[in-house]
């Protein structure tokens, strides 16, 4: 029993069938964390992007230094750190949000430097346009910058969630119960890691096609009207 | 309502280049002004400076009495932001490439700023947007995106994003130098309509020579940063009185 489900050895077949069930919890713990990895990498990234363009050094100096940092580190260590360092200091964390944060960052200095491309591809002249409008800064990056940005950096985005996904086993090194390491479990139990792990792989290669079906019609979806031009 | 420009003993630089020296030029309200000469001579700069998008950094320069730098203000502008945006309330510019919004239609380029800036209601900016755009003989161009026009119209679009930011100078950099022959005319009579009916200073950068004798009040040559030679259309063009001149302008209107 694990999580409640019987495992049946009687044939390879059935006991795919037994365990799906479990793999499937897994699956759930491996979808949250990557759509609040995401949805941090997202966010987090974008207020890194700008926070590096300000003019004020005080700022950009330190927020660059945080984005090398993450993104010239290992996974891993960030992973353990956070997770075994700052307990230390009085700080804990379920480890979900632990690893999710962990992944989220390392994500968003990535993204950051995919936001900086997609701003400094904007011709000099639709800043000066703005500025010749008189709009405030504020204004010229909400209707003018990223409305035309965005569409162009989607497909790199969409490459970091599937890269993203594709890292969420990690997880399971700080005792998260996703797919990875519940079929660990399987084996540990079963001495039969054989099924398990081909499971794992195929819920894994579905899901990367998923995503990208849903990336290339949100890509499809999302207004490109003038933005190709020039 | 138009408004007078002066600039005294300006200096601009491009790190150790100077691009603007001991630049003085006096420009009266509703006055239009072109700036002609050769490329790298600093016209352009005059424009973008007085456009709050090039910083100056020696001198003194004044729209309606108000000074550019402020007594305390720190570099690049020395001043503060909102005392540019104030200034650049005055000031409105046509660029060589348009730089319209290329993700938005034409009415709502038209529209964003007022609505922004100028705090007006969708409906009263979308009002002055589409008479505009008939102005500028595209009435019927509202829904088109920047992409779908011709560079004729994408400028004439572009004059009327301007306008609708209702200043009282406007300043075209080379309006018509990234047109198709076939296209530059009817900007220029968009430019001179403007010239003959609107309360408008205007400064203007042109290789249209015949365009700048028609409408201007005045013709300043430029050379190294400097204004060598300045007057009437037809003193400039049929009396210049430097050699600098006479050779500038025998090389553009028979080469």
């Amino acid at each position: 029993m694990i999580l409640g489900h019987e495992l049946v050895m009687s044939s390879s077949a059935a006991f795919a069938w037994s365990i799906l069930p479990i793999l499937l919890i897994g699956l759930r713990t491996t979808l949250l964390a990557m759509f609040a990895g995401f949805v941090i990498a997202v966010v987090v990234g974008m207020v890194f992007a700008l926070m590096r363009r300000s003019q004020w050094k005080i700022v950009t100096w330190p927020v660059g230094f945080v984005v090398e940092f993450l993104r010239n580190t290992p996974l891993l260590m960030q992973l353990f750190f956070l997770y075994f360092v700052l307990p230390e200091f009085g700080v804990t964390l379920p480890a979900f949000w632990t690893g999710t944060t962990v992944l989220g960052l390392q994500y968003a200095a990535y993204m950051s430097e995919v936001y900086r491309a997609g701003l400094d591809a904007l011709p000099k002249g639709q800043w000066e346009a703005a500025t010749a409008l008189n709009l405030s800064k504020t204004r010229t990056y909400r209707t003018v910058v990223l409305p035309q940005m965005i569409p162009r950096v989607l497909p790199a985005l969409g490459n970091y969630l599937i890269s993203m996904m594709k890292d969420t086993p990690v997880l399971s090194t700080i005792t998260v119960v996703e797919m990875l390491n519940l079929a660990n479990r399987i084996g540990d139990r079963t001495f039969e890691y054989l099924v398990p792990l081909s499971l794992v792989g195929a819920i894994f290669f579905v899901l990367t096609c998923v995503c990208s079906a849903l990336l290339r019609g949100l890509e499809r979806f999302v207004p490109q009207k003038g933005i190709a031009l020039r | 309502m138009s408004a007078s420009i002066e600039f005294n003993q300006l200096h601009k630089r491009y790190g150790a280049h100077p691009v603007l020296r001991d630049f003085d030029l006096k420009v009266q309200a509703g006055e239009t002004v072109t700036l002609i000469g050769p490329s790298g001579s600093g016209k352009s700069t005059v424009l973008r400076i007085l456009m709050t998008l090039e910083p100056f950094q020696e001198g003194c320069l004044t729209l309606d009495g108000i000074s550019y730098h402020q007594p305390h203000g720190k570099p690049p502008f020395f001043a503060s932001d909102v005392h540019l945006h104030k200034v650049r309330a005055k000031v409105g510019m046509v660029f060589q490439s348009f730089n319209l919004f290329p993700h938005m239609t034409v009415l709502r380029n038209l529209v964003e700023a007022p609505t922004a800036v100028l705090g007006l209601s969708r409906d009263e900016a979308e009002g002055r947007a589409v008479e505009l755009l008939h102005m500028v003989g595209l009435s019927d161009k509202a829904k088109a995106y920047p992409g779908q026009l011709s560079g004729g119209q994408q400028q004439r679009v572009a004059i009327a994003r301007a306008l609708a930011m209702r200043p009282q100078v406007l300043l075209f950099d080379e309006p018509t130098s990234a047109l198709d022959p076939e296209l530059v005319g009817e900007v220029l009579s968009v430019i001179r309509s403007l010239a003959h009916e609107h309360d408008l200073t205007m400064l203007m950068v042109t290789h249209e020579m015949r365009f700048a004798r028609e409408i201007s009040d005045r013709v300043c040559f430029f050379e190294g940063g400097r204004i060598v030679e300045q007057g009437k259309p037809d003193q400039i063009f049929n009396a210049p009185e430097q050699e600098r001149t006479k050779r500038f302008l025998s090389s553009v209107l028979n080469g």
